[in-house]
């Protein structure tokens, strides 16, 4: 576990992992609000957010209960919305490969977008590292991270409950969604699948039990998923 | 208000989920890798749920009782604009609720 290596790679992770708490620390906040306007108390927004530590499914949950939205539909959603952790996970695996089962399941506990992001990054560009190495470096990323994300959601749960309604913080989770997901739609199936998941979803909005949400899901990964394959037939004709 | 039960319900058992998911194959499935439809089809979802889960927000806001409101659809455009043009999450919900306060005093 020691060695001067696993330090370095440690105070390297430290050092990349500074920079998240720029964008940690906001989100943190508007959690902390967002969740007591919603009706949650302290305890149960601190409890969230340490034990589920995924920003957007924490979100998604919060908008489905205050839409009053089946338990199971909640979890339904909100999981969903973290199901690209299995491929962090998956990615993972291959350099973390031989540590212990017990700091692996640390590791997991702390795969957020942030830590998945600068490790692979790191590993990719010094696949030779030994994992102890690895995993230093990935603790030392979520050394600022972790501290501010619940301390922030903290702080903004407690000065929550003290913003008066105009500030219309209720449109605090639709932005932060589009702010989110805009980024990411750089590419043609991309916007497919969101176009069709606005449609079905407005479509489908009489279906009972926020129902209609998961088949407008369903269909536009379906949807970005063929427009992916049609545009490589079309690159390369087999 | 939202029922605690429900509430301590959905932290613990999207707890456990999350943590499921971020350990599969780290730590329960070991080293099979994931075939190449299901890649592509995870790849989507955040893009096929979000935007779902945020539209009938946007048009249909709680906060006016459901009907539809000039400042909160012109405070989601500029968000999403913001957003798509720059890359930049932070700047987008900020850009966002900028154009959200504007609106709603000009309105």
């Amino acid at each position: 576990m020691s060695g001067p290596s696993t330090r370095t790679w440690y105070w390297q992770g430290v050092r990349d992992g500074l920079p998240f708490t720029l964008v940690v620390t906001p989100f943190a906040l508007l959690f902390g609000v967002v969740a007591t306007e919603a009706g949650l108390d302290i305890a149960s927004t601190m409890g969230m957010t340490i034990l589920v530590i995924a920003g957007a499914a924490q979100f998604t949950a919060l908008a489905l209960m205050e839409e009053q939205a089946p338990t199971f539909v909640v979890l339904l959603t909100a999981l969903a919305v973290n199901l690209r952790m299995a491929l962090y996970s998956a990615s993972m695996s291959t350099h973390l490969r031989g540590a212990p089962v017990w700091q692996k399941a640390i590791a997991a506990y702390f795969l957020v977008d942030q830590s998945y992001a600068a490790a692979a990054l790191k590993y990719e560009r010094e696949p030779g590292a030994s994992v102890s190495a690895k995993l230093g470096y990935f603790f030392g990323v979520m050394t600022p991270v972790a501290p501010l994300w619940y301390g922030f959601t903290l702080v903004g749960a407690v000065a929550g409950s003290a913003i008066p309604p105009e500030y219309a913080l209720d449109f605090a989770i639709p932005i932060t969604f589009i702010a989110l997901v805009a980024p990411s739609l750089r590419s043609l199936p991309h916007l497919v699948a969101a176009t069709v998941s606005v449609v079905l979803a407005l479509a489908l909005v009489w279906v009972p039990y926020s129902l209609g949400l998961i088949a407008a899901a369903i269909v536009a990964m379906a949807a970005g998923a063929a427009t992916e394959i049609a545009l490589e037939r079309r690159r390369a004709p087999a | 208000m939202i029922d605690p039960v429900t509430v301590w319900t959905v932290i613990i058992v999207l707890g456990l989920g999350t943590f499921l998911i971020r350990f599969s194959f780290l730590g329960l499935i070991g080293d099979r890798d994931l075939p190449d439809w299901a890649l592509r089809l995870l790849r989507y979802v955040p893009v096929a749920v979000m935007p779902g889960l945020v539209a009938p927000l946007v048009v249909w806001p709680e906060a006016t009782g459901g009907s539809p409101d000039a400042a909160r659809i012109g405070a989601a455009l500029a968000a999403f604009a913001i957003g798509a043009a720059t890359r930049n999450t932070l700047g987008a919900i900020l850009g966002g609720m900028a154009a959200l306060y504007l609106l709603l005093w000009v309105t």
